[in-house]
């Protein structure tokens, strides 16, 4: 049982480690303000969600496994609404221009 | 070298590149944001050094709080000008490096010169836990064992916000501290203003009260509190107190005032001020902590 958990988070903190990696690259090679917000919602979404799921069979407790997933939920929550805040922006200053 | 090693060195060396960094970047903006991701990667040196306690404040304050209204100065700064009126000349620069390395230096030499052993109460702090029946020795250390010097560092905390005040200009003298925020209504940020309040509220209330025996205290908790004011605030929800509000003052003072109670009463019921008698240490503790967060808003 343990092997078959151990497995589950290798692979699945893996994946998550790999989108963060995508995003970061890019966040770092996309042309403009949209496209880089783009990259960065697979880290955020994708990346942290594989991170938690990858944690989750290591967890000692239901409690500990909850306060895991809102802590994703917290982090959807806070990318969603600042890529929001960004676009907006930068789509009001491409205007103002 | 473990991976552990090689994951503290990389760390180190962010940190230190990130301070070089923001040091030396020209745009304050620039400058802010390098700042709140040091903060959170000192954060991060802190947990590795397994004081978590320090990191939650760290993370809480310089990360979260203290980057917003830094972000919020610098958006002022910048819509007001400021920084090409009143750039310091080049020897006020010249003297502030020569200051900065001077001070560096001293506590090189200074980590340099501490014994190898240095002589540390943590076993003694460890050992008299069950006087107070909170088993984070922060927490005891803080609100307990020297209890008088958070005291004390509430009244430094009132004095500071007398000292912001009194620099606001006469004819805003008594009214509210900042501009009010506007913000679309329908907007995103109203609503994450609507929506994360409540859990903000239960998270900080949550972290005040494991303080007693987790990582986590009135420090931490308070700053969430705040923090979560602070979103309403920008969100345009609702206004800073004007500073000559009764209620405001009544309530700050209320926080070293609440503290002084619970010492004064430890003269009465124990051996001394700010003595708690064990049966009601826990209570007494958590009276005594409640007034720092809002003393800290």
């Amino acid at each position: 049982m343990s092997l078959a958990r151990d497995m589950i988070t290798i692979i699945a903190v893996s994946a998550g480690a790999f989108f963060f990696l995508a995003g970061t690259v890019g966040l770092l090679r996309f042309p403009d303000t949209l496209t880089r917000l783009h990259a960065l919602t697979k880290a955020d979404n994708l990346g942290l969600g594989l991170v938690v799921v990858g944690l989750l069979p290591q967890a000692a407790s239901l409690r500990e496994g909850l306060k895991l997933i809102s802590i994703w939920l917290l982090g959807l929550l806070a990318g969603a609404t600042v890529s929001q805040l960004i676009a907006r922006t930068a789509r009001q200053s491409e205007r103002a221009k | 070298m473990s991976v552990a090693t090689i994951f503290e060195i990389a760390l180190a060396a962010v940190v230190l590149g990130l301070g070089i960094w923001t040091t030396a970047v020209r745009d304050t903006y620039s400058a802010t944001v390098g700042f709140v991701v040091y903060g959170l990667l000192v954060a991060l040196i802190w947990v590795r050094l397994d004081a978590v306690d320090v990191a939650l404040t760290e993370a809480a304050i310089s990360g979260g709080l203290g980057g917003v209204l830094l972000l919020g100065a610098a958006a002022r700064v910048r819509d007001a000008g400021f920084m090409a009126a009143e750039a310091p000349g080049k020897a006020a620069r010249v003297s502030a490096a020569a200051l900065s390395m001077l001070t560096a230096a001293a506590l090189t030499v200074a980590v340099f010169l501490l014994p190898d052993s240095a002589s540390t109460l943590a076993p003694a702090v460890v050992a008299h836990a069950w006087a107070t029946g909170l088993t984070n020795p922060v927490t005891n250390v803080l609100m307990a064992f020297r209890a008088m010097d958070t005291m004390l560092e509430k009244v430094v905390l009132l004095l500071a916000l007398v000292g912001v005040w009194s620099l606001a200009r006469d004819s805003a003298w008594g009214g509210r501290p900042g501009p009010r925020h506007q913000a679309d209504p329908n907007g995103v940020l109203v609503f994450l203003a609507r929506l994360l309040p409540p859990i903000g509220m239960v998270v900080g209330i949550y972290i005040f009260w494991t303080g007693a025996d987790h990582p986590g205290g009135a420090f931490q908790g308070g700053a969430i509190l705040a923090s979560m004011w602070l979103l309403a605030i920008m969100a345009g929800l609702t206004d800073t107190p004007p500073v000559n509000r009764r209620r405001l003052r009544l309530l700050l003072v209320a926080g070293p005032g609440l503290f002084l109670v619970v010492g004064l009463g430890g003269l009465w019921f124990g051996a001394a001020f700010l003595a708690y008698s064990p049966a009601l240490a826990k209570p007494a503790l958590l009276l005594a902590g409640t007034p720092e967060r809002s003393a800290q808003q």
